[in-house]
Parts: C-alpha cells; sequence; structure tokens
C-alpha cells in the first residue's frame, strides 16, 4: 500500500520544525516514530500534505531525572525505555508496560512522544502518565508550556495541542519513598491493543496507610481515563483487599469501552475492576505496603 | 511534490537514490536497488517479513520511509552470507529446519542477528521475546528457536 502523495520536511532545530506547522497549518503533521503515522497513511486513513519529520533534531531524546522530575524526551525510543536500568527500578509501571507495547521491532522506531501524544486511547503511556501524574511540555511559536497529561486528552484522537505545537517531553514527579507502581494489560496476541488495561501508582505513609494515588483506564472510551474517585477513596486508608475491591468497583465504573471483536461492553468493565485490583495490589506490594 | 536525494548502505555498499516522499524503505530496496530479499508480508506492520537491521536495530521497512533512512546503514538478508560462507543464523535455520515455505525467514534471521548481536547467550524466553514481531505460519516457531540458538553456540 502506497501513501498519497506528500511534501516531507526534515527540520534540524525545534524552531524550524514550529515554523513548518505554523506555516502549513493544519496541513502538516509531525513524524517521529511513524508506528501510528505511517499505518494510517498507507491505508489512507488520514492523509496529510506535509510531514515534519522531527527525529533528527538533536536534544529531543534521553530519560534523566533532574531537579526532582523524570524527565523523558519526546524521542525516546520505546525500546531505549524497555533497557533503562533507571526505569526497571524506580518505575515499574513503565516496566510493565513497555514490554507489551506492540512488538519489539516496532518498540525500536516508536517513540514514547509519539505514544502520548497521538491521542488515541488504545495507547498504554497516556494513562500511565496520569497516574503518574505526569505534565508534558510543548513547544510552539510563542515557546514552551506545559499542560498536565489527565488535562491533555480532550477527545478521540484530539488533544491540547495546537496545531503549531510539538510536543518535545514528559516531566514525571520522582516518587516519594515507599512508593509503588503497576500497569495490568489484557490483550489477545503480542501486537494487539488492550481489551482493558489499568495504571495506578501510589506512594504509602509511615503507618503503611495509602499517602497518595493515582489510577487511569487504558482503551475504556474516547480518551485514556482518570479514575479520580477511586484514587480519592483510596487515600488516607490501608490497602487492604476490601479497600482495592472497593476502589476497584469505583474505577471500573468510569469505563465506558464500546464493544468490537475484543470483547462486549460488560465484559471489558468486569475485566477493567479485575485489572484495577490486581493493579493497585501490585502497586501496594511494591511500595512495601504488604 | 519534490524528489529527495539520500544515500545510504547497504551491506556495507554505499547507494544513492531519488526518491518520492511516499516511497516506503522496503520498496526502495526491492523495486529500487532490486534486492528482493526483503519480502512484503502483510504490509501493516503486523508480520515482520519486511525485517531490515537499520543502524543496529531490527525494524519493519514497510512502516517506514526511504527518505527517513538517509544516511543509514542497513543490513538486508542479502548481506548475510560473508565470501560464500553462511551466516551461523542461516546455517543454524538449515540445520535445525527453521522454515518451511521461507516466506518469513529473512526477517526471522535479521531479527536473530540483531538478537545475537546484543546478547551472546539468550535464554530461550529472550529468542522468543525478541521475534514476538516475526510471524512464522509454517513451522510453528519450535524449530526456529533451536535454529537460533544454534547460532548463539557457534558464535560463542
Amino acid at each position: 500500500m502506497i501513501p498519497a502523495p506528500f511534501d516531507y520536511h526534515r527540520p534540524s532545530s525545534l524552531n524550524e520544525a514550529v515554523n513548518l506547522l505554523k506555516h502549513h497549518g493544519g496541513q502538516a503533521k509531525v513524524l517521529s516514530g511513524g508506528m501510528s503515522l505511517l499505518p494510517t497513511l498507507k491505508l489512507r486513513l488520514g492523509s496529510f500534505a506535509h510531514l515534519v519529520d522531527i527525529n533528527r533534531i538533536p536534544g529531543l531524546d534521553g530519560i534523566k531525572e533532574e531537579g526532582g522530575f523524570l524527565k523523558i524526551g519526546a524521542l525516546t525510543r520505546q525500546s531505549a525505555l524497555e533497557r533503562s536500568e533507571l526505569i526497571r527500578k524506580k518505575y515499574p509501571i513503565l516496566a510493565d508496560a513497555v514490554p507489551l507495547i506492540a512488538d519489539p521491532l516496532v518498540r525500536n522506531r516508536g517513540t514514547v512522544g509519539g505514544n502520548v501524544a497521538n491521542g488515541d486511547p488504545a495507547n498504554d503511556e497516556p494513562a500511565i502518565m496520569i497516574a503518574l501524574g505526569a505534565t508534558f511540555v510543548a513547544h510552539g511559536p510563542k515557546g514552551e508550556r506545559t499542560i498536565a497529561a489527565n488535562r491533555f486528552y480532550t477527545d478521540l484522537y484530539t488533544t491540547a495541542l495546537a496545531r503549531d505545537e510539538i510536543l518535545t517531553g514528559i516531566r514525571i514527579p520522582v516518587p516519594p519513598a515507599k512508593s509503588g507502581g503497576a500497569y495490568q494489560k489484557l490483550k489477545r496476541k503480542t501486537g494487539d491493543y488492550a481489551a482493558a488495561a489499568v495504571a495506578v501508582q501510589l506512594a504509602l505513609d509511615a503507618k503503611g496507610a495509602v499517602a497518595s494515588c493515582g489510577i487511569a483506564l487504558t482503551n475504556a472510551g474516547p480518551t485514556p481515563l482518570e479514575a479520580a474517585d477511586a484514587a480519592k477513596f483510596m487515600v488516607g486508608k490501608m490497602p487492604d483487599a476490601k479497600t482495592i475491591a472497593e476502589a476497584a468497583k469505583m474505577a471500573a465504573a468510569k469505563a465506558n469501552p464500546s464493544a468490537d471483536h475484543r470483547g462486549s461492553v460488560e465484559y471489558k468493565r468486569e475485566m477493567a475492576r479485575v485489572l484495577a485490583a490486581r493493579a493497585l495490589e501490585l502497586a501496594a506490594k511494591r511500595a512495601g505496603g504488604n | 511534490m519534490a524528489k529527495h536525494k539520500i544515500s545510504v548502505t547497504v551491506n556495507g555498499a554505499a547507494r544513492e537514490a531519488e526518491v518520492e516522499s511516499r516511497l516506503l524503505l522496503v520498496h526502495l530496496l526491492r523495486e529500487v536497488f532490486r534486492m528482493t530479499g526483503t519480502h512484503v508480508g502483510c504490509d501493516t506492520s503486523h508480520c515482520g517479513a519486511c525485517t531490515v537491521i537499520l543502524d543496529g536495530s531490527p525494524v519493519k521497512s514497510c512502516t517506514m520511509l526511504a527518505v527517513q533512512a538517509d544516511g543509514a546503514k542497513i543490513t538486508t538478508v542479502e548481506g548475510l552470507e560473508q565470501g560464500g560462507k553462511l551466516h551461523p543464523v542461516q546455517e543454524g535455520f538449515t540445520e535445525k529446519h527453521g522454515l518451511q515455505c521461507g516466506f518469513c525467514t529473512p526477517g526471522m534471521m535479521l531479527s536473530s542477528v540483531a538478537l545475537l548481536e546484543r546478547n551472546k547467550n539468550p535464554s530461550e524466553q529472550e529468542i522468543r521475546e525478541a521475534l514476538a514481531g516475526n510471524l512464522c505460519r509454517c513451522t510453528g516457531y519450535v524449530n526456529i528457536v533451536k535454529a537460533v540458538q544454534y547460532a548463539a553456540e557457534k558464535m560463542r
């Protein structure tokens, strides 16, 4: 399958890229890893007159802790995240999730920035970033601004990013001591999107009660869904089986999935409940709770 | 629509081409360079028959533009044999009956080569995980895993 014709641009700086987006308006699309964009163009589900390839812009990739944040550059490949010692040690929510994204060949090209900026509710990292309380950094003609992950997704494939803005990085608050995270995903086979998946990040206080909690659902509606009520319910309580079961019910009540070849609405909502309970239990265990 | 002049190194040889923006890497290899060892299978980024090694990493060449590969070093299945001698991975696929129809084999072998460059002594699980993006519809993977294990031993 051959994409419809387009003009290809390869800017060497962020300003040049932003100017191209500004100049071409809605006719231009950012090309990062291309693992969603290329299939879209080939299947002609979408077409753009201009592609702006950001792969050669220096400084857009990298994984480091700095100033109280884990900073992940937008161009960081999923395979780099997968092999990062820092991620393996301190961010189990991501270490759980990344090996379950697509397949190893796709992860060699696919980027974290593309995964979160595309606005596909089936992508795994948006819910994870919401659970982690992350903010996204965007560059536009007026410079840099930050957008909270839980305010970024406005509708199906629609985000708070303006047409002339580029998502350049992600900032995740470094978790406090006694923190744990988990990502639980149900999928039919390698390369498939989730039938249901739940991201949890929590911290415990000195007594072992939940001090803070973030919960979000993947592929359970037109956007990634934050289960704020369920997360708030956990705070101040011991993460015991009864509390977790109740919070999981509240999280699943948020799910508004559509029926497809992965299952019925009822099945997906029930799986969201089961996975939320498992993710909460695992996150609490990893935080040193029980 | 402007054409783009690109340079790539394919199996050690410098190549140049003038390409349309929308030309896919797999078509550059097959139709411009006439190297048909890289296969088009599903054409939707699932099967991995089009796998090539790009700057050290195995990627799906049906899901990448040729112009994106400008300046890159590419290894295709044609580059595995050196001076009439099969690569240990090729030898493994022969010895262990790692193929039946052979359609997925170039991609399987390139993913395997890239794995063995990164990990000299992979476990069965690691081999299966590294090949998770390459689909075989004939053999059921058992002999493919044996082929990679054979190559790993040979290369140690």
